[in-house]
């Protein structure tokens, strides 16, 4: 096998070195009652060859690698991604390299995570971010027990009804266990969150708000800060797609006190949703409180600019229960290909591309609109929008797919009464004349 | 100095990124506007996000010269304890990155029932290796696996009707059993392992009782041993009515030789970047599946993928069940690297691997224990534990040995972990390096500890080749500066 480099000779030598006969005799103190019986049942192993001929077998049970545009997101979504990304960050020294707790010798992660923090906070409009989280979903989980532990006593978090429904469902197991209240709040017929009835002061710890928000509608969140600071709560807010921000007000800019959500779309493939990237931001009065790992500046001894992991009293491998989260690894890899892709788009290029896809978005909206759809929310949206489609569109659709258009994404499977409502993504993969021949089978 | 790979090489200096570039660079290749722009009410409208503008050679240059300041797997022997560094196959990588995989989307899973089947074999080949029942790849790392396996702990005694409070963990845990523990409400209660670095059940009968929920063991454990009373440990807890929670941190000691069930494990966690040889990434992606028994399966989190007539389905209709923990189905991408490095090794190699990885870890250790303490002296399995104590006299520290095995080309073992030894210095040279690249690593730690007989400062200036000194910590620590 060729990823053991041991020769009969040496494994002889090796094992009379430590006066072993038998690479079992390594084993012999392990009690015979918890040994292992038999062999693993597994396939043989398979040559580079076979594995390779195995997931080309495969191919045509993955047939979304062929289709010609899929107009589907609800929390993970295609974009073009630079052969530089792939290729930077596919570098050996930044993918097998562990974390750096030897900052001397993992300079270049240190300094691509500060990089990536930096971007972060400026994108998002925060002080502060940390080194990311397993994803946006567990990114909210955590951002809600943080502004839980920030209000001490207050037990009750109120969540809005159109963050993602698998998002509401994991900030439900993490919370639960504590005994923590979660209160949903309903929509406006705009699809904004109505924030008109919130728990009192005394209760309420967090407000939670996605913007865009599921449905694609951008929450008015210059309202929304004052109205939950009023009541004595701090605004969360958390996203699916990133790319907003190039073109939409930064939520720390509207008041927010935590921002997280998932990064998937800044040069991450969608890989069935994972590996993606929980991004986290906060105000640097709440630092000593936000989970995760950080990297902050430094000297060296001779004076000379580093970087290290830093604020680790917080952490669970020195505080152990009393750390802020149990959480210990962090999506490393996929931050760092966030950074090298927001570093090639820089500031005018994110901005460009972000009005592409508000624009593109847009024009399937009005077209669709034109052919018999009817929104399902008249809010203002970004690349993504719900709307009710004409009878015969289950049809439209089946035949759509046949053409390699994947047109948008049911939504009775979240909620039986959204009935004929589909959820619709464009993003700058999908060319104007996908978008006509959408909308023209849609009039047909 | 022993000739070896730690020779100084040509190291760039390179700005921040937003020290460079100029406003309208651009390394992005911009699609075309092919449809009319729309108009955006002016008070959602937000400035323009404040990065740097670069051009396409300053991106590459930027993180060519930053990764060449990273020592990863694939420059050399990184045995850092408890970490598993073995070697990432490169195959994996092309696999994980097949358009038909990286395409899949997430709520298109009819489109791709290829992924399912993956994930659904991954499950089987996971359950086959530990001897367990049921397995969930949801946990998307090692930490959230044993959050997973405590979320379902206390979901199973809601059930029983009576919540208890208390959980046991011994003092040589990772500092995520008690954190995770701690989530979802549960007491740590610390345990102190025995003189000969192992659990006595004696110390576990005198805690356990019908109010603590059970134990969190890692075995084989952060000291390199096999905890040889787990199933005298196990009778016990189950006795009270308990459960067992196994940190599968260490598993690459012990596959095709340890049945976990038999052990009387009732739900554990792997770390699939460590056991099965996916890349660490800078500190992540990582994967930590939770694999359980029979009586604990309806707990598992949702969606679970099944097999069905048709082929395989996702399955949520599960009342029992803790909930989701992930957005989707977990690193599905990390995920399909251990699929391929399970078929690429077989049954027979996995367990050939985990014999290896002993001998290589054995054999560092009795090469190395003249010239350093040995913390436990007992038969261990893939890492052995030593300490500075015999340094002490010449005022050198693990910190300086560590250091200065920087210069040599080397990375430094785990240091300072497991709590329990002062000064730990725990090595883990895994199965993947062969015998004269740890001949030369023990001849260089020999040479280290003869230098700080001699010339104890070199080792507490080390490290002196690398790009930056040793880093003042402190000041990171006291005068925060997290964003540039």
């Amino acid at each position: 096998m060729r990823y053991l480099p041991h020769t009969p000779d040496e494994i002889e030598q090796m094992l009379a070195a430590v006066g072993k006969r038998q690479l079992d005799e390594l084993f012999a103190h392990i009690p015979e009652d918890c040994r292992y019986r038999g062999d693993i049942d597994l396939p043989d192993q398979l040559s580079e060859w076979d594995l390779l001929r195995r997931f080309q077998d495969l191919g045509p049970q993955l047939s979304l690698a062929s289709a010609r545009a899929v107009l589907v997101g609800g929390g993970s979504y295609y974009h073009f991604v630079p052969e530089i990304v792939r290729s930077l960050a596919g570098r050996s020294e930044f993918v097998t390299a562990y974390t750096p707790y030897q900052p001397e010798m993992a300079q270049g992660t240190l300094q691509a995570i500060f990089e990536y923090q930096t971007l972060t906070a400026r994108l998002l409009g925060m002080e502060v971010a940390n080194a990311s989280i397993y994803d946006g979903a567990s990114a909210l989980a955590e951002a809600l027990l943080m502004a839980l532990r920030l209000a001490r006593k207050k037990r009750t978090v109120a969540v809005s009804a159109a963050i993602h429904p698998h998002y509401r469902q994991v900030v439900r197991t993490y919370l639960e266990p504590g005994g923590f209240r979660i209160i949903e709040l309903p929509l406006d017929e705009t699809g904004r969150t109505d924030l008109t009835s919130l728990p009192p002061p005394d209760e309420l710890a967090a407000v939670a708000l996605q913007s865009p928000n599921f449905f694609g509608v951008i929450e008015d969140m210059v309202d929304a800060a004052p109205t939950v600071h009023d009541a004595g709560a701090l605004l969360v807010t958390c996203f699916t797609e990133p790319f907003a921000y190039g073109l939409l007000r930064s939520p720390g800019s509207c008041g927010a006190d935590i921002v997280c959500g998932e990064g998937q779309s800044f040069g991450i493939a969608p890989s069935l949703g994972g590996a993606g990237l929980g991004m986290f931001a906060c105000r640097m009065e709440h630092v000593r409180n936000m989970p995760g790992r950080v990297v902050g500046e430094t000297v060296d001894l001779d004076g000379k600019r580093g970087f290290v992991l830093t604020l680790s009293t917080r952490e669970q491998h020195i505080r152990r229960e009393k750390a802020t989260s149990n959480i210990c690894s962090n999506q490393g890899l996929c931050a760092l290909t966030a950074a090298v892709y927001m570093a090639s788009l820089g500031g005018t290029g994110l901005r460009r591309l972000a009005k592409l896809n508000y624009d593109k978005a847009a024009y399937l909206k009005n077209g669709l609109l034109a052919s018999g759809a009817r929104l399902l929310y008249r809010g203002p949206t970004f690349n993504e929008f719900a709307v009710r489609m004409p009878a015969g569109f289950k049809e439209q659709r089946r035949r759509l797919m046949e053409r390699g258009i994947v047109a948008g994404l049911p939504l009775d499977g979240f909620d039986p009464a959204l009935q004929d409502a589909y959820l619709f993504c464009v993003t700058e993969t999908v060319s104007r004349s996908i978008i006509d021949e959408l909308c023209k089978e849609v009039q047909s | 100095m022993t000739s070896g790979p730690g020779m100084s090489g040509l190291i760039l200096e390179e700005a921040l990124l937003w020290e460079k570039g100029k406003k309208g660079r651009s390394a992005f290749s911009m699609p075309q506007q092919d449809v009319p722009e729309a108009d955006l009410d002016a008070s959602l409208l937000g400035a323009a996000p404040d990065f740097p503008d670069l051009g396409e050679v300053d991106v590459v240059r930027h993180y060519t010269r930053l990764s060449q300041w990273n020592f990863g797997i694939d420059t050399g022997l990184y045995p850092l304890g408890s970490c598993t560094m073995k070697y990432n196959p490169k195959i994996n990588e092309r696999l994980a990155a097949t358009p038909g995989i990286a395409s899949a989307h997430p709520l298109l899973p009819e489109l791709s029932p290829g992924m399912l089947r993956i994930l659904f074999e991954l499950q089987q080949f996971l359950a086959a290796i530990t001897g367990m029942d049921a397995v969930s790849l949801q946990p998307a790392a090692g930490a959230q696996g044993e959050l997973t396996a405590m979320l379902m702990f206390a979901a199973y005694f809601r059930e029983q009707g009576g919540q208890r409070r208390r959980i046991l963990i011994p003092d040589t845990a990772h500092g995520t059993n008690p954190a995770s523990a701690a989530l979802c409400g549960f007491k740590p209660v610390p345990l102190r392992s025995g003189p000969d670095g192992i659990l006595d059940p004696a110390t576990v009968a005198a805690e356990m009782d019908e109010q603590t929920a059970g134990i969190m063991l890692t075995n084989p454990n952060t000291l390199g041993l096999f905890e040889e009373n787990i199933r005298a440990i196990t009778d016990i807890v189950h006795g009270a009515g308990g459960l067992v929670y196994g940190d599968g941190a260490n598993l690459n000691a012990v596959m095709g030789i340890v049945d976990f069930k038999r052990c009387g494990v009732d739900a554990m966690h792997l770390n699939l970047h460590k056991t099965f040889s996916t890349p660490h990434g800078g500190g992540g992606p990582g994967a930590g599946p939770v694999c359980v028994v029979k009586r604990l399966e309806p707990f598992l989190p949702v969606p679970r993928i099944v097999k069905t007539a048709q082929g395989y389905d996702l399955h949520s209709d599960a009342p029992a069940s803790i909930g989701r923990m992930h957005a989707f189905f977990g690193n599905v991408s990390v995920l399909v690297r251990a699929y391929g490095y399970i078929l690429s090794m077989g049954p027979q190699f996995l367990k050939k691997a985990s014999q290896l990885a002993v001998l290589n870890a054995v054999y560092v250790r009795e090469q190395l224990r003249d010239t350093l303490e040995l913390a436990y002296d007992r038969p261990s399995l893939h890492e052995s534990v030593f300490s500075d104590k015999r340094q002490h006299a010449f005022k050198v520290s693990t910190l300086d040995m560590a250091k200065r095995l920087i210069d040599h080309g080397y990375h430094p073992p785990t240091v300072y972990f497991p709590l329990v030894v002062p000064g730990a210095i725990m090595i883990e040279p895994t199965e993947t390096e062969c015998k004269e690249d740890l001949d030369r690593f023990i001849a260089v730690f020999k040479e280290i500890a003869r230098e700080a007989e001699t010339d104890g400062e070199r080792l507490r200036q080390a490290p002196t080749r690398t790009k930056v000194r040793r880093l003042d910590e402190t000041r990171a620590a006291r005068t925060p500066c997290l964003i540039g």
